[in-house]
C-alpha cells in the first residue's frame, strides 16, 4: 500500500478548491480502502468528505433531496424514502451487509468500482486499471460480467443496487466541481466502457457529488428484485428496478425498467419501455418487450445465462406489478 | 456442555498465533511467483533493501539452509523452478508489516516462463495411476466382473460428475511467530491442527532434532484441514527469524491463503451402476480423475466410498491423477468421502429413478452384511436406521417421486436424500493426568481448532475420574505436552480421548499421577470395518424465473457411536452440513487457464453460505453402542456432516425441476441452461 496523506474537508466548496491531481475523495471507504489495500487505487492523498454537512434527507416541494454522505442504512430506513420510494429502500437493503451499509455513503455507493476479478488483481492485466494492458475476462472469467453495452476493451459491470433504482426513478445527481455546479440526470452518471474503460463516470477530476434529488415518485407500482446464488451479501447476477402504471383501459400508461449486473452502467431498458407504453399490459407484451431489449445483448460463453435470466426477470417483475 | 474457553474467546482474551506479544519483533512478507511455470532468472533486491526498515530479503539468490529431504512445498527458496503461480519465491523481513509489504512489492523478479498446463480433464495425456491414495489405501480395487454385472443388470446408469476446486477458508489466517534462543532452540507459535506434527515437520524441514523445536497453538481459528499439515508461513517465520536474529511474525493475507495453504482437488468422477429387477446392485464402478502438483503427489481417496457403501458382487474402484502446474492440493473436510459421496449418492438417486424405486428403499435394499470390498465385519453400521429415522422425521412417506411437478408460485419444490459415511479411526496418543491443588490437570498435545476439543476432553476426563467437569483443567496445543496426533480425519477426540481415559484410570489407581500411551492398546485393536454413517435429507425451492436455489430444510441423521457432548456435536454436524450446502450451491475457485493460479481469492468472490442460506438446518443422531472403537465408544463427527449434503441437495434440485446438474456448484446459470 502506497503511503498517502489524509485530510478532512471542511465544506464542499473547500473540498473542490483543495482538490489536486492524486487526491481522492473518501466517503465510507468500504470500496476505496479495499482497493488501496489491493494496490488498485493508489492516491497520494485522501480528502475525507464523509463528515461534510451533506447528510440530510429533505423534502423540497414534491421532490426529495438526499445528501451525498447519507449512510445507506439511514437512506433505506428514512420514512420519506420508505413511503414514497419503497423500491429504492428495497434496492439499498439488498446491497452488501448491515455493517457495510452502516458505513457506506450515497455518493460512494454510486462511485464504487467494478468487482471484476481481474480489475481487483494488480498482478493480472486489466484495461480499466491499466489502460492498454488487455482484458483477460473476455476469454477467461466473465460469468458475472456484462452482456449489454460492453466493448472489446472491457466487459465489466457496475455493482451498485442503489444506482439501478435511481436510474429507474430518473433521479438527478448534484455535482459541484472546478467547473461549477451541475446536475447529471441518471442513468447518465455512468458511461459505457468504449475505448476508455478506465472512466467509469462522466465526472471530471475534482468533481464532487453533493447529493441526489428524487423527482416525485412515478405513478404505478414499483419493485426491486435482485438475483444471486447466495441469499444475502452478494452482488447481483442480474437485478431489476421496475415501475409500471397501467391505465383503466388495461394499457401501459408509464413504465420504467432498469437492469443491474448486465452492463458497465445501470442499464435503462428504453427499448422495452418504448415497446410497452401505450400497449397492452399482458404477459405476451412483456415478453416481446424484454426480447426487444435483449436483442442488443452480446453475451460471452459463460455469461450467456444472463440473457434468459434478464428476460425472465423483466417478464416476471412486470407480471407481478400489473394489476 | 458450554465451551470451557468460551468466555476468553468472546471477550477477545484468547490469544491466537499472530497475537502473541514479542519484543523487537520483525515481520516477514512473501513475494509470490507471477508465472505458472518456468524459472527464476534473477531476483533484484537492491531497491527493496534500501527501503525503510528492511532487514533482509530471503530468496533463491542466496538460499537459506534447509534439510535436503524437506517437503518441496516447505523447502522455501531452494530452487529456481516455479511450480505454480503464487508460489513463494522470496520474502522481505522488515521492522513493520507495512514496510515488509512495501519492500516485497519492490523486489524485482525476472523469469524464464514456460508454457503451463493447469486444466484437469478425464482424457489428459498425463494421467497416471498413483501407487496408493491417501492416507494409504490401494489406488484401484476390483472384485468380480463389472462388465458382466452391468450386462446382466435390469437397469444401469453411466454418469459423470464434476466438482471444482474448493478452498477451506478458516476464519483465522495462517500465521506464525518464531523465536530462536541463544542455544539454537526454536519456538514457533503456529496455526497448527496439531502441535506435535507441526514440531516434527518444522524440525525435519530445518534439519533440527525435534527436541530443539517447540510449537504452541493454544487457540486456532478453524482449519478444516488447511492447517493439518505445516504450511510455508511457519517455515518462513523460522528462516526469517534465524536470518535477522530477531523474532519474526507473519500472517498470510486471504489471497495468499488461497495460493499456498492447500485446497480440495477438482474431480471428474465416472460412476457406472447396474441393478437387477429388485434393485439389488449387480455392479458398481467408480473412477475418479483428479490433480496434483509437480512438486508433490497428493492423491485424494475419492473413490474409496464404493468399497464401504453397498453390497454388490462386482465392484471396481480406481483413481487417476495428473500432475499440473498448480499448488499441491491438500486436506479439506472429509477428503475423499466428501467429493466421492457426492458422485456415488447422486448416481444412486439416478439409479432409483431409472429403476422406479424409492431412493431410501434402494439404499436399504443394498445395505451390506460386511464391508463390500474387503469383507470385514462392521464394528457397527446403522445406515438403515439413519435412513428410516430421517424419512420419518422428514415426512418422506408423503413424497411423490415424480420430478418437476410441485410449485409454489414461481418456485419449484423438491426433496432429496443421500447417505453419509466417514471412517472411525484412532491413532496412538500420549496423555498425563495429575492432581493439582485438589483438582485435576490433564495434559495432551491435542488441538482445539474451534471444534470444542478442549471441552470434549474435559468432559471425557471428568467422566473417567468420576468428578465434575469444573474440577478438570485440560491443557493442550503445545508440543511440549504429551505427544498427540493431528486434529484431522475425525480421529482427534477418539485418539486423544483414549489416552486421556487411560491416564485418568492410571491416576485413580496411583492417587497422584497417571501417564498413558495408547500405542500398544491400538495395536491390539481387532481388525474390523469401523465407520460412522448418516442420512441427509434436503428440501429445496428452485425459482423457475431466476434459477436461484434456496434450501428450505436440511436434516441430517447420524449414527456415530456414543456422542460425547450433545451441544458440541450438534454444532459440528450443523457446521459440516452448512459447508456441504456451500459446496452444493456456491463454492468454487476458478482456475486461471491463461495466467495460472486461482481467481476469486477473497470472501467477496468465493462465497460460503451466510445465515440467510441456512434457514432450517437440523441434526440429530441415533445413540449407537459400539465397544470396538475406544473407551468412549465414540466415532469422529468433524467430517461426516459435510458428506452427502451436496448430493442430497442436488437430488432435491432434480426432484424439483426434472433437470440433473452434474457439475458443482448448482448455480442459476446451470439451472437456466436447458431453458435457453
Amino acid at each position: 500500500m502506497k503511503p498517502f496523506e489524509y485530510a478532512r474537508a471542511t465544506g464542499p466548496a473547500e473540498a473542490v478548491r483543495d482538490y489536486t491531481p492524486g487526491t481522492m475523495y473518501l466517503g465510507g471507504g468500504t470500496n476505496l480502502v479495499d482497493l488501496m489495500k489491493l494496490g488498485v487505487a493508489e492516491p497520494d492523498r485522501l480528502l475525507d468528505v464523509s463528515r461534510l454537512p451533506l447528510d440530510g434527507i429533505e423534502e423540497a416541494r414534491d421532490r426529495v433531496r438526499v445528501g451525498a454522505t447519507v449512510r445507506n442504512t439511514d437512506l433505506a430506513a428514512h420514512p420519506l424514502i420508505r413511503a414514497r420510494y419503497p423500491m429504492l429502500a428495497r434496492a439499498v437493503l439488498t446491497g452488501a451487509s448491515g455493517q457495510v451499509r452502516n458505513v457506506a455513503t450515497v455518493a460512494g455507493n454510486l462511485l464504487q468500482r467494478t468487482r471484476c476479478t481481474y480489475f481487483q488483481d494488480v498482478t493480472r492485466p486489466c484495461n480499466k486499471r491499466r489502460p492498454g494492458s488487455g482484458c483477460p475476462a473476455i476469454a477467461g472469467d466473465h460469468a458475472n460480467l456484462a452482456i449489454l453495452g460492453a466493448s472489446d476493451a472491457c466487459v465489466a459491470t457496475h455493482p451498485s443496487d442503489l444506482a439501478v433504482a435511481l436510474a429507474a426513478l430518473d433521479a438527478e445527481v448534484h455535482v459541484t466541481g472546478p467547473g461549477g455546479d451541475r446536475i447529471v440526470p441518471m442513468p447518465g452518471l455512468h458511461r459505457l466502457p468504449g475505448h476508455e474503460p478506465e472512466r467509469d463516470t462522466v465526472l471530471a477530476p475534482g468533481d464532487l457529488i453533493t447529493g441526489v434529488e428524487l423527482p416525485p415518485p412515478p405513478p404505478g407500482a414499483s419493485l426491486y428484485r435482485k438475483v444471486r446464488e447466495r441469499a444475502s451479501f452478494a452482488f447481483a447476477l442480474v437485478s431489476i428496478a421496475a415501475v409500471l402504471d397501467v391505465a383503466a383501459d388495461g394499457t401501459v400508461a408509464d413504465c420504467r425498467i432498469a437492469l443491474g449486473g448486465v452492463a458497465h452502467v445501470p442499464w435503462r431498458a428504453e427499448r422495452a419501455e418504448r415497446a410497452l407504453i401505450g400497449g397492452p399490459a399482458t404477459g405476451e407484451a412483456f415478453l416481446q418487450a424484454a426480447e426487444a431489449e435483449l436483442e442488443q445483448a452480446a453475451p460471452l460463453p459463460r455469461n450467456a445465462y444472463k440473457v434468459p435470466l434478464a428476460r425472465n426477470l423483466i417478464v416476471a417483475t412486470l407480471e407481478e406489478l400489473a394489476p | 456442555m458450554n465451551r470451557v474457553e468460551g468466555r476468553v474467546k468472546v471477550t477477545g482474551l484468547a490469544t491466537y498465533a499472530a497475537e502473541y506479544p514479542a519484543e523487537n519483533v520483525a515481520y516477514a512478507y512473501p513475494v509470490q511467483a507471477q508465472i505458472a511455470k518456468g524459472r527464476v532468472k534473477r531476483i533484484d533486491v537492491a531497491q527493496a533493501l534500501e527501503l525503510p526498515g528492511v532487514l533482509a530479503v530471503l530468496s533463491c539468490e542466496d538460499p537459506p539452509r534447509v534439510a535436503e529431504d524437506a517437503d518441496p512445498e516447505l523447502a522455501l527458496f531452494q530452487r529456481r523452478d516455479v511450480a505454480y503461480r503464487g508460489q513463494f519465491v522470496a520474502a522481505v523481513v522488515a521492522d513493520t508489516y507495512e514496510n515488509a509489504r512495501a519492500a516485497a512489492a519492490a523486489v524485482r523478479v525476472d523469469y524464464d516462463p514456460d508454457d503451463h498446463d493447469v486444466r484437469l480433464s478425464a482424457d489428459h495425456p498425463g494421467l497416471y495411476r498413483p501407487d496408493v491414495v491417501n492416507p494409504g489405501f490401494p489406488t484401484d480395487t476390483a472384485k468380480g466382473d463389472v462388465e458382466a454385472g452391468l450386462a446382466q443388470a435390469a437397469t444401469t446408469v453411466d454418469v459423470t460428475y464434476e466438482t471444482p476446486v474448493l478452498h477451506n477458508n478458516p476464519m483465522e489466517p495462517h500465521a506464525a511467530l518464531a523465536f530462536w534462543d541463544a542455544e539454537g532452540r526454536l519456538l514457533v507459535y503456529d496455526t497448527a491442527q496439531g502441535a506435535s506434527g507441526s514440531r516434527a515437520a518444522i524440525a525435519k524441514t530445518l534439519g533440527l532434532p525435534p527436541d530443539r523445536v517447540r510449537v504452541v497453538s493454544r487457540h486456532v481459528g478453524g482449519g478444516f484441514g488447511a492447517k493439518g499439515t505445516t504450511r510455508p508461513q511457519a517455515v518462513l517465520a523460522a528462516l526469517a527469524a534465524r536470518e535477522v536474529r530477531r523474532p519474526v511474525k507473519i500472517a498470510l493475507t486471504r489471497h495468499q491463503m488461497f495460493d499456498v495453504t492447500g485446497y480440495r482437488t477438482p474431480t471428474i468422477q465416472r460412476v457406472r451402476i447396474g441393478a437387477d429387477a429388485e434393485g439389488r446392485l449387480t455392479a458398481l464402478e467408480h473412477v475418479a480423475y483428479e490433480q496434483t502438483s509437480t512438486l508433490l503427489e497428493f492423491a485424494e481417496q475419492t473413490a474409496v466410498v464404493g468399497r464401504v457403501m453397498y453390497a454388490t458382487p462386482n465392484l471396481r474402484t480406481a483413481h487417476r491423477l495428473v500432475r499440473l502446474d498448480v499448488s499441491t492440493p491438500s486436506w479439506m473436510r472429509a477428503p475423499g468421502e466428501c467429493p466421492g459421496m457426492y458422485a456415488l449418492e447422486s448416481a444412486m438417486d439416478e439409479l432409483a429413478y431409472a429403476a422406479g424405486l424409492d431412493p431410501v428403499e434402494l439404499r436399504v435394499r443394498n445395505d451390506p452384511e460386511t464391508e463390500p470390498e474387503g469383507g470385514l465385519p462392521f464394528s457397527s453400521r446403522n445406515l438403515v436406521g439413519c435412513l428410516r429415522e430421517g424419512a420419518r422425521r422428514f415426512g418422506w412417506e408423503r413424497r411423490d417421486p415424480a420430478p418437476g411437478i410441485r410449485r409454489e408460485g414461481e418456485w419449484l419444490v423438491g426433496t432429496g436424500v443421500a447417505a453419509s459415511t466417514y471412517p472411525a479411526r484412532r491413532m496412538p496418543c500420549q496423555a498425563v493426568a495429575t492432581v493439582r491443588d485438589g483438582d485435576f490437570l490433564v495434559q495432551v498435545a491435542a488441538a482445539d481448532i474451534g471444534t470444542g476439543a478442549r471441552t470434549a476432553l474435559t468432559r471425557i476426563a471428568a467422566g473417567a475420574l468420576g468428578v465434575a467437569p469444573d474440577r478438570v483443567h485440560v491443557e493442550l496445543g503445545d508440543s511440549d505436552l504429551p505427544r498427540a496426533p493431528v486434529a484431522g480425519g475425525s480421529m482427534g477426540t477418539a485418539s486423544w480421548g483414549s489416552a486421556v481415559v487411560r491416564a485418568c484410570e492410571e491416576l485413580r489407581r496411583d492417587g497422584r499421577e497417571g501417564r498413558a500411551d495408547t500405542t500398544e492398546e491400538i495395536k491390539r485393536d481387532a481388525e474390523l470395518a469401523r465407520h460412522a454413517f448418516g442420512a441427509q435429507f434436503a428440501e429445496v425451492r428452485v425459482s423457475s424465473v431466476t434459477g436461484e436455489v434456496r434450501v428450505s430444510r436440511l436434516l441430517g441423521v447420524f449414527a456415530a457411536g456414543h456422542i460425547v457432548d450433545a451441544k458440541l456435536a450438534r454444532s459440528q454436524f450443523l457446521g459440516g452440513m452448512t459447508m456441504g450446502m456451500g459446496m452444493a450451491l456456491m463454492e468454487e475457485t476458478p482456475i486461471d487457464e491463461e495466467f495460472g493460479g486461482f481467481l476469486h481469492r477473497d470472501l467477496a468472490q468465493y462465497h460460503v453460505p451466510v445465515c440467510a442460506d441456512a434457514r432450517h438446518v437440523e441434526a440429530v443422531w441415533l445413540e449407537e453402542h459400539d465397544d470396538a472403537l475406544n473407551p468412549m465408544g465414540s466415532k469422529g463427527i468433524g467430517e461426516i456432516g459435510i458428506v452427502g449434503t451436496a448430493a442430497a441437495i442436488g437430488n432435491a434440485v432434480f426432484h424439483a425441476t426434472g433437470h440433473r446438474v452434474r457439475e458443482l456448484p448448482i448455480t442459476p446459470a446451470k439451472i437456466l441452461a436447458p431453458r435457453f
